[in-house]
C-alpha cells in the first residue's frame, strides 16, 4: 500500500508536478517575501500592509552550495545511517531573492556551478508508518537533449 | 575624536574551555579579574549589564540578576542583554549610554556562558512558527551550512583555495597558542587542517568554531571618573549596535531566503560593510587608523569575509592579504591576534567582550607572547543571529 505524499509543512508550496513556493507579494512596493507565516518582515513604513498570497518563480540560478557531513540535531529527522546531504542557495532571477533549499536526490554536487539554472522539485524530506512527508528541493534545469544538440551547434 | 568616549578602568576573563561548571561561577570570576584590573572594589560599580545565555535556564535569561545577586547585591540598578552573539556588545552599549547620559560613573559589564555538546541547536518542541527551528527542521540548515555557503562562494567568485582557509586557521593558532585564556593552545599546521573531516564542504571540523564555557568582564567609566585616577587608560571610542536596512539580500543565519530587491534597490553598503563603518562613523576613525581587529571566525573562510567588511581591503583581496602575511602577527595589521575563536570557540553572551578585552591589553602592552607592536586603535566586529551587528572601537 502507498503512503499518502503530505508537505512537511503545510501552505509553503504547491504540491503539483510543477512546484513553486507560496510567498507573499506587496503590490505597493513590487517586493515578495518568504516564508510567509514566520520571520515576517516588511518594506520601512509597510508594516501592516494587506500583502496578496504569491505563487514565486520555480527557476533561478545557483548563488551557492555546500555539502553538509555531520548528522544535524533535532529537529532534522536523519535517515539512518546518516547519509551527507547538500544544500543550495538559489537567487530567484524575478523576485531577486535566495531562496535555501536541499539539492535534489541524484545530482552530484561536483557538477554544480555557481551561477547555473536551477529548478524546484518536491521530494521526501522523511517518512513515517502514516506518511512520506516532502519539501522543496534544487535540481539543475534539465535541458532536454534535442536543445542542447541544437545549442552546442550554434 | 568620538564625542561619546568612555574610558575602560579594567577587563578580566575566566579561561575558555569546556568545565561543565555553573556559567555565574564564571561570571563571578571574570567581573572580580576586571574589578581587581580596575583597582575597585564591587561597591563602587553604579550600574551592572550583562550578555544573556539561553542555554541555562531562568538564571541565564536573567543573567544581570543573577551576577549581581553572586556578587552580593548592592541595590543597583541592571540590564540584561540578548543579542545572540553581539549580546555583549548591547550590554556594553547599555553601560556606555548610561554613562555618556551622566547617570552613572561605573559600570561593569559581564558576559558568561556554559554550554552544551556539538552544534548549537534551537530550543526543544514542535515550534513551526519559530524559523530557528524549522530551518533545522526541513533543510538540515546548521549554523555551519551558512559558512559553507560563504566559504564555496569566495572559492568560486574569488579563487580562494581550502589551503587560504586552512591557513587561516593556522595563523591563528600561532597567535593565541600562548594565551592564558584560549581553549586550544596548540600550533596547527596546513596538512592537520587539510586532514580534519569535512563538515560542511569545503569547511573542516578544525575550521569551524566549537561551543564553549568562558566569562569575560569590562569596567567602564566616564572619562572625568578616570582621569581622576590615572593620566593614560584605553578608551572605547565607538560602539555600533546597528541593525539590517531593507532590503537584506545577504543570506543569514536562521532564514530560508534573504529579502527581495525586486521592489526597492538593496543599500549600496550591504549590512555586513554597515556594521563596521557605523563605528568608524562615530569614532572618527577609518580602517587605515587601526592598528589590529578582532573579528568572528565562526569559520576560517568567515575571517576573511570579514576583512572586506571592515574596511582592510576591497571585495575579493582578502586572500592577497592573508597570503602576503599582512593579517597575521608581525604584519600591517593583525587579525585575531588572541587566537580568534579558532583558539577559543564561542561563549556566546561572553565573545563580543571578550574582543574588547584582547583589545585592551594590546592597548596596555599587555598582550604576552602575541602583542602587537605600537598597538594604538583597534576595532571589533561580529554579528548576531537575527541582524545584530555589533563593532566596538578602543583606542589608546
Amino acid at each position: 500500500m502507498t503512503k499518502p505524499r503530505v508537505p512537511a509543512i503545510d501552505g509553503w508550496f504547491t504540491m503539483d508536478d510543477e512546484p513553486r513556493l507560496i510567498g507573499l507579494y506587496d503590490q505597493g512596493t513590487g517586493s515578495y517575501f518568504f516564508p510567509k507565516d514566520v520571520a515576517l518582515s516588511a518594506a520601512p513604513g509597510r508594516a501592516g500592509v494587506v500583502l496578496r498570497e504569491a505563487e514565486l518563480s520555480r527557476t533561478g540560478r545557483l548563488w551557492s552550495y555546500t555539502t553538509n557531513h555531520y548528522q544535524p540535531p533535532d529537529p532534522y529527522v536523519a535517515p539512518d545511517p546518516f547519509e551527507p546531504y547538500t544544500v543550495a542557495a538559489v537567487e530567484l532571477t524575478q523576485e531577486r531573492m535566495v531562496v535555501l533549499g536541499q539539492l535534489a536526490p541524484g545530482v552530484e554536487p561536483s557538477s554544480l556551478e555557481l551561477g547555473m539554472p536551477m529548478e524546484l522539485v518536491l521530494d521526501t524530506l522523511y517518512e513515517d508508518d502514516e506518511a512520506e512527508y516532502v519539501v522543496w528541493k534544487w535540481k539543475p534545469v534539465t535541458v532536454p537533449a534535442s536543445v542542447q544538440a541544437i545549442r552546442e551547434n550554434t | 575624536m568620538s564625542k561619546n568616549e568612555v574610558a575602560v578602568l579594567g577587563v578580566g576573563m575566566h579561561p575558555w574551555g569546556k568545565w561543565g561548571r555553573n556559567f555565574v561561577e564564571y561570571g563571578v570570576h571574570a567581573a572580580q579579574a576586571a574589578l581587581a584590573d580596575a583597582g575597585l572594589h564591587y561597591s563602587r560599580v553604579d550600574f551592572l549589564a550583562a550578555g544573556e545565555t539561553i542555554r541555562n535556564g531562568y538564571p541565564g535569561f536573567v543573567a544581570a540578576s543573577s551576577f549581581a545577586q553572586a556578587l552580593g547585591y548592592t541595590g543597583i540598578p541592571i540590564s540584561s542583554n540578548y543579542a545572540a552573539c553581539a549580546s555583549g556588545s548591547q550590554a556594553m552599549e547599555a553601560a556606555r549610554t548610561r554613562i555618556l547620559a551622566g547617570m552613572c560613573d561605573v559600570a561593569l559589564v559581564v558576559g558568561a556562558d556554559t554550554t552544551p555538546k556539538g552544534f548549537l541547536a534551537p530550543n526543544k518542541g514542535e515550534r513551526v512558527l519559530d524559523p530557528d527551528w524549522l530551518r533545522f527542521r526541513l533543510l538540515g540548515a546548521t549554523n555551519p551550512t551558512y559558512f559553507g555557503l560563504y566559504a564555496r562562494r569566495r572559492m568560486d567568485l574569488y579563487g580562494a583555495t581550502e589551503r587560504d582557509f586552512a591557513q587561516v586557521k593556522v595563523k591563528n593558532s600561532r597567535h593565541g597558542y600562548q594565551n592564558p585564556f584560549a581553549r586550544y593552545k596548540k600550533i596547527f599546521t596546513e596538512e592537520e587542517v587539510l586532514a580534519s573531516p569535512l563538515v560542511a564542504e569545503p569547511l573542516r571540523l578544525l575550521e569551524i568554531c566549537a561551543t564553549s564555557d568562558g566569562a569575560a568582564a569590562v569596567v567602564l567609566s566616564s572619562l572625568e571618573f578616570a582621569r581622576q585616577r590615572a593620566t593614560s587608560f584605553p578608551r572605547i571610542a565607538a560602539i555600533s549596535t546597528i541593525t539590517p536596512t531593507y532590503p537584506d539580500t545577504w543570506i543569514d543565519m536562521p532564514k530560508f531566503a534573504t529579502d527581495s530587491a525586486a521592489g526597492i534597490t538593496a543599500p549600496d553598503r550591504g549590512f555586513k560593510d554597515s556594521i563596521a563603518y557605523a563605528a568608524y562613523e562615530e569614532a572618527g576613525l577609518g580602517p587605515e587608523d587601526m592598528s589590529m581587529a578582532e573579528v568572528y571566525d565562526l569559520s576560517s573562510a568567515l575571517e576573511l569575509d570579514w576583512y572586506e567588511n571592515i574596511g582592510l581591503c576591497k571585495p575579493g583581496e582578502a586572500e592577497r592579504l592573508l597570503r602576503a602575511g599582512d593579517t597575521t602577527l608581525g604584519g600591517r595589521v593583525p587579525v585575531n591576534p588572541s587566537g580568534g575563536l579558532g583558539c577559543f570557540g564561542e561563549a556566546v553572551p561572553a565573545q563580543a567582550i571578550a574582543q574588547v578585552c584582547e583589545l585592551v591589553w594590546q592597548l596596555r602592552g599587555q598582550a604576552e607572547g602575541r602583542q602587537v607592536e605600537n598597538a594604538k586603535a583597534g576595532i571589533t566586529a561580529n554579528q548576531g543571529l537575527f541582524g545584530h551587528g555589533s563593532s566596538v572601537i578602543v583606542v589608546r
